[in-house]
């Protein structure tokens, strides 16, 4: 019988073993205890969250803070904004104190670097020359619709025991950034081999930050996050009786869900059973409250992007746009950034009562033409285009 | 006793012009290849690699599975702009997906569908094929065809996913894509659809016997290695000829839970185990969508769900209710 000997053809099965061994060994992203849990379901269901407390630590240092430094006290007497500016097509009604301290404020929040010629030109400043002006005037009107309008997510949110929010400012997605940083626009990746005889990608089987680097179609931002649909119904896929009673909901539609819900898991820094309880999760019976208020959080970012953010295109400089021209949009994350509540609840209204009063101006008024521009490349109008549905 | 506490093969067996073994009509002038040895191969199992009998089935089966690979790799590649590295990267993410539902049960463009369908043919095919192999190459040997209807229940689970469950619902969009990612997402997305797998009774007996196979793998192959000094692996001959081995075995699982298998039922018990695994669960999928489209309720109006207290107030469905009732401060 032949001896046995380690040669190179032994080596060249050993080797690659041993190393995808210690990859699989080495790279998963562990997490070293203390693990803290919160239970916020009844016992047995599973409904817990679960928690680092040194990433929670590392989290709030990153969320830094709205308050603005030496800000003034709050003056709501003497002559309107409107009065003893000119141009003041937004905040008219505050009073001119009132005014200059939330423009003080929004320096810090969106151009603490540039400051106020950021968006004024030179000394001027009732100009209107500078597209980050105009673009600013559209913002604070989204500011005041998103805590009028969508008080059912900003300002009445599912707090603990009760529906409590924290109202938005402008830091709540800015963070001191010209541009938030958690924002999205159609991805070239996803739209490869759209055309050409071999198969298309539709959207989805790359791993994209959206879905937490699965493989769900990552288009369905594009799909369920740029278009008023008024009972977010075809986010709902289950039938409510057991037989098959003419629900046309394919497997593909299924996916789109998981993919919007796996994005907010994420954008939250929360699992499924903090809304859920995962056995049914169709069921409102058994949802929790916080359900609502994400319910009315999809709906809000629907309006903001088809409302506010993609017609803004016409205003933005080509520099701006993302890769095929469309307006970089909102989701979950502009705003939460991986935390339950963006800045973990810390309030952004109180000191700027004026952000949470109604708009006494029709949006589109504010830049001519703004409502009916359309700009961008729709991946979400191509997949609809395919069908999701059985035709 | 040291020897038969192995995790390889201690004995491996060379004959120098290796085992040709019993001649079958009509293979001998087939078999490709001669004998060879590999002592790797042969800590694992038996030494002797070859030589091979492929035939006109199997040759047939190669072909129609190389060119399923080819147009779902091909398509993968294409889907990353050609680009090998990235090929690796993403390999697991890829896919080539089914139509869209749209298109119903008809052939969609090549892009749009069509080559998966076109895969899907050819790797059913090579499937069928080499089932077709395994049934005669067993009635050859004179053996019985107990392999190939194993392997037929896998088939069947296979075919319902991918044929005959889209053909039901009238749609090849509800069949499986072809990648490592994307079909486990398919599979999580199948129970989000249809209301939680989980209380689909057909996939709870799936799951028994899968579970089942693996305990009375873990069992059989346990005993049998444990008397393998007794020559236990001698498993047939002790069907008929209890040796020491065979008693003892016996004797072990009478004394330990009062009932205990044959050298020949125990194989009987896992045949039927591994089956049911996939018959079951061929049924289960087959009746989501098609029959039941909601299990939890269907749960919950046979009175098997559990009802939980509500520990949290009531969240009416707000595209329902409308935010007034939902109690907030207004």
């Amino acid at each position: 019988m032949k001896t046995f000997r380690f040669g190179i053809g032994e080596a060249a099965i050993a080797v690659p073993v041993v190393l995808l061994l210690l990859a699989m060994l080495f790279l998963p992203d562990y997490d070293r205890p203390p693990i803290a849990s919160v239970q916020s379901g009844f016992r047995g269901t599973g409904m817990a969250l679960v928690y680092n407390p040194r990433r929670v630590a590392e989290q709030l240092e990153a969320q830094g803070s709205a308050d603005v430094e030496g800000l003034p006290p709050l003056v709501e007497d003497g002559p309107r904004a409107a009065d003893a500016y000119q141009n003041v097509q937004v905040l008219g009604d505050l009073s001119a104190a009132q005014f200059l301290r939330l423009m003080t404020a929004i320096t810090a929040w969106v151009s603490p670097e540039q400051g106020c010629n950021y968006c004024h030109a030179g000394n001027n400043l009732a100009s209107d020359d500078l597209y980050t002006k105009r673009v600013s005037r559209w913002m604070i009107h989204m500011t005041r619709d998103l805590n009028t309008t969508w008080a059912n997510h900003t300002l009445q949110a599912w707090q603990g025991e009760d529906y409590n929010g924290a109202g938005v400012n402008c830091y709540t997605c800015h963070r001191g950034n010209n541009v938030p940083l958690n924002v999205w626009s159609n991805d070239p990746d996803l739209m490869a081999s759209m055309t050409g005889p071999l198969a298309h990608r539709a959207g989805q089987n790359r791993p994209a930050d959206a879905t937490l680097l699965a493989s769900l179609p990552a288009g369905f931002q594009a799909y369920h996050l740029t278009e008023e649909r008024p009972n977010t119904l075809d986010i709902r896929v289950n039938n409510d009786i057991a037989l098959a009673s003419g629900n046309r909901a394919s497997i593909k539609q299924a996916e789109m869900t998981y993919a919007l819900m796996m994005h907010m898991s994420g954008a939250l820094g929360v699992n499924c059973t903090y809304c859920h309880n995962t056995r049914a999760w169709g069921a409102w019976s058994s949802m929790s409250p916080k359900g609502s208020t994400a319910y009315h959080g999809i709906q809000m970012v629907q309006a903001l992007n088809s409302a506010y953010i993609e017609p803004s295109g016409v205003a933005l400089p080509p520099h701006r746009l993302g890769p095929l021209g469309d307006v970089p949009k909102v989701n979950c994350t502009t705003c939460h950034q991986g935390v339950y509540k963006p800045l973990f609840g810390a309030n952004m209204v109180a000191d700027f009562p004026s952000l949470t009063d109604p708009n006494e101006v029709d949006a589109d008024r504010l830049i001519p033409g703004l409502v009916d521009a359309a700009t961008s490349i729709s991946i979400g109008e191509a997949i609809k285009a395919g069908g999701l549905a059985p035709g | 006793m040291a020897p038969y506490q192995n995790i390889f093969t201690q004995v491996q067996l060379r004959n120098p012009h290796g085992e040709l073994g019993v001649s079958a009509p009509g293979d001998v002038a087939n078999r490709i290849g001669k004998p060879g040895f590999s002592y790797w191969l042969g800590k694992l199992g038996d030494a002797q690699v070859g030589p091979f009998y492929l035939g006109g089935l199997g040759w047939a089966s190669l072909i129609c599975g190389v060119i399923a690979i080819e147009i779902i790799g091909l398509n993968m590649l294409a889907s990353v702009g050609w680009d090998p590295i990235q090929f690796v990267r993403q390999l697991f993410w890829l896919a080539l997906e089914p139509p869209s539902p749209a298109y119903g049960l008809s052939f969609p463009p090549l892009a749009e569908g069509g080559w998966y369908l076109v895969a899907g043919f050819f790797l059913t095919a090579s499937i069928l094929l080499w089932w077709v192999r395994i049934y005669r190459r067993s009635v050859m040997l004179g053996l019985g065809t107990h392999v190939a209807w194993a392997f037929a229940a896998a088939i069947w689970l296979y075919l319902v996913l991918g044929f005959i469950r889209p053909l039901l619902m009238g749609s090849w969009g509800e069949a499986v894509p072809f990648g490592i990612f994307p079909h486990l997402d398919w599979t999580a997305a199948f129970s989000l659809r249809y209301g939680n797998l989980f209380y689909n009774p057909f996939h709870a007996l799936s799951i028994v016997f899968l579970y089942g196979s693996v305990l009375l793998f873990a069992m059989h192959a346990g005993t049998i290695l444990a008397c393998s000094r007794l020559g236990a692996d001698r498993e047939v001959e002790q069907i008929v000829d209890r040796g020491t081995a065979a008693e003892r075995a016996g004797l072990f699982w009478r004394w330990t839970m009062g009932f205990c298998a044959t050298m020949e039922s125990i194989h009987r018990w896992a045949w039927w185990f591994a089956a049911l695994t996939c018959i079951t669960g061929g049924i289960g999928i087959l009746i989501t969508g098609t029959l039941v489209d909601n299990w939890y309720q269907w749960a919950v109006d046979h009175d098997y769900a559990p009802a939980y207290p509500n520990v949290l107030p009531p969240a009416p469905d707000p595209s329902v209710e409308g935010p007034a009732t939902m109690g907030a401060p207004q």
